[in-house]
């Protein structure tokens, strides 16, 4: 028995379903009978039922492209704000090698970097690096920070979302998994992505937005809107973890 | 008290805005986020608001009490000014003994409230050096979005306009309250706060928390109804030249008279 339908918003101790379901992310059991744990949209992949949140805090993982800004020196490594509740560290070895070199030579307090998380422990040091494309020191621009869970949806399928924004501002736009986003362009445009962001941010959960992303856009930039007979997007991905960002190969590193 | 670091892409984003003539909110130099004011929310207290400026939130309450006069005023009642900045209000908050800032702003608004004459504290007096009321006016910030003085001093002048304490007779030496008639508080003057951020050289009204952080000074008017100048405060590290500071207090004059609409009117 299934009580809910796919994408359905629900609040803590809303029952989702019985046992011949699993529980997913976001759930938990009580009397066999599977419950939320959070306010959020429900995702039902096969039998198993998990609860995606309107919002949250990032949580680490390695692998994860992240934005962070640099809060500290330390005698061989940099402390940074990566939006999250755990704060990382990029060891001096990573940028110099066996070099040895002066710290804030190289990065100091208040640089935006744009990073990769090398490895989290199981008292959830965040190891971070600067090996990769793109990966480095960010110069002008905006951040705009958003809840983690929107990152997803920002980007779209196969990065449609976040590509319209680059296509229509002009502007190199860069997203962090930690729900960061870094924009720079001209001045003007850098408004205009920043309010179109905000946008999908408020209206992540609902569906057709890439539709009024794109009338948004053509709104403040004061072009037509063009009349387009396309599908309805009625196979919007909600939230999917599977998508990953598109990175930008423009950033310098030093 | 923690210090945020704020990266240096924000702060050169919102100095270029500013020095285009343009804020992260759209709003112009002179505009305040939306205003919005509540008087007699909490029922326990005689007087009391709740303000919102934008994000940022104060609740404050109005409370009399009968107490001894200092010595070298025994015939003025008393009014003080406490504020809390609890942790629920922001990360930056902690809790413990008041900070820096919560010590500021209270002094802050108590000087703007008093030296403005917006109570008759005369009036307050009971029994010459020995019994007067004495007002205590409570900040209490439940979220924090920058500017917390122009709230604090909204609140607190609507929480006293608010004030209805009992009625004290002398009878026998003896103070005597009678619970049931109720009076409002002499109030004498109307007096409201301006503050001003100084960033990439303009002096910009109403800095929202982001602004705060990155700004390079601050100064902070209270001002009459009538446009005479009650109280200043100066803030951050960078100095504030003559001419911004005339600039600010003329500014001010336009201002408050705007901010004043907000002001229940019942007052006579």
């Amino acid at each position: 028995m299934i009580f809910i339908e796919d994408k359905q918003m629900v609040i803590p101790g809303d029952v989702l379903a019985d046992k011949e379901y699993q529980s997913g992310r976001g759930t938990f059991k009580e009397d066999d009978k599977i419950c939320s744990s959070l306010v959020g949209l429900v995702a039902i992949r096969d039998k198993k039922i998990s609860v995606i949140p309107l919002q949250s805090k990032y949580i680490p993982k390695r692998g994860d492209v992240v934005i962070g800004e640099i809060t500290d020196i330390r005698f061989s490594m940099w402390n940074l704000d990566i939006n999250s509740p755990y704060s990382g560290i990029l060891p001096a070895s990573d940028v110099f090698g066996k070099e040895k070199r002066d710290l804030n030579k190289a990065f100091n307090v208040g640089d935006v970097l744009f990073l990769r998380v090398v490895d989290v422990d199981e008292v959830k040091k965040v190891k971070l690096g600067l090996k990769g494309r793109g990966l480095g020191k960010f110069r002008d621009g905006i951040l705009i920070y958003i809840t983690p869970t929107k990152v997803p949806r920002l980007i779209g399928k196969k990065g449609s979302m976040i590509n319209m924004i680059k296509d229509e501002t002009k502007c190199e736009v860069v997203v962090g998994q930690n729900g960061v986003v870094w924009v720079k362009g001209d001045p003007s445009m850098e408004r205009v992505a920043e309010k179109v962001i905000n946008m999908i941010e408020e209206q992540a959960h609902t569906s057709g937005l890439t539709d009024r992303v794109r009338n948004m856009l053509f709104e403040l930039l004061g072009k037509e809107i063009p009349e387009k007979e396309e599908k309805p997007e009625a196979t919007e991905e909600a939230t999917d973890e599977e998508e990953e960002e598109e990175e930008n190969g423009e950033n310098l590193i030093q | 008290m923690g210090v945020t670091i704020i990266p240096e892409i924000i702060r050169e984003s919102l100095n270029n805005l500013v020095k285009n003539g343009e804020r992260s909110d759209d709003r112009s130099f002179d505009d305040y986020r939306d205003i919005y004011l509540e008087t007699g929310v909490i029922s326990k207290a005689e007087g009391s608001a709740r303000v919102k400026i934008g994000k940022t939130q104060i609740m404050v309450g109005a409370k009399p009490q009968i107490g001894e006069p200092f010595s070298d005023t025994p015939n003025v009642g008393v009014l003080m000014t406490n504020s809390e900045l609890i942790p629920m209000a922001s990360p930056d908050f902690e809790p413990g003994p008041p900070d820096e800032r919560s010590v500021e702003l209270a002094r802050v608004t108590d000087r703007c409230m008093r030296e403005a004459g917006v109570v008759d504290l005369e009036k307050l007096c009971i029994i010459e050096g020995k019994k007067v009321w004495m007002i205590f006016l409570d900040l209490h910030i439940i979220d924090y979005d920058g500017n917390l003085m122009d709230a604090a001093v909204l609140g607190s002048m609507a929480a006293l306009m608010d004030a209805k304490i009992p009625e004290a007779k002398v009878e026998d030496d003896e103070v005597v309250i009678d619970p049931e008639k109720k009076v409002s508080l002499p109030i004498k003057e109307k007096a409201l706060m301006c503050t001003f951020a100084k960033i990439g050289g303009e002096l910009i009204v109403d800095p929202s928390l982001e602004e705060e952080q990155v700004m390079d000074a601050r100064i902070s008017i209270g001002m009459r109804a009538d446009g005479s100048i009650c109280a200043m405060q100066k803030g951050g590290m960078q100095p504030l030249n003559k001419d911004e500071i005339l600039k600010a207090v003329e500014r001010t004059g336009e201002i408050t008279k705007k901010l004043m609409e907000h002001l229940p009117q019942n007052n006579q």
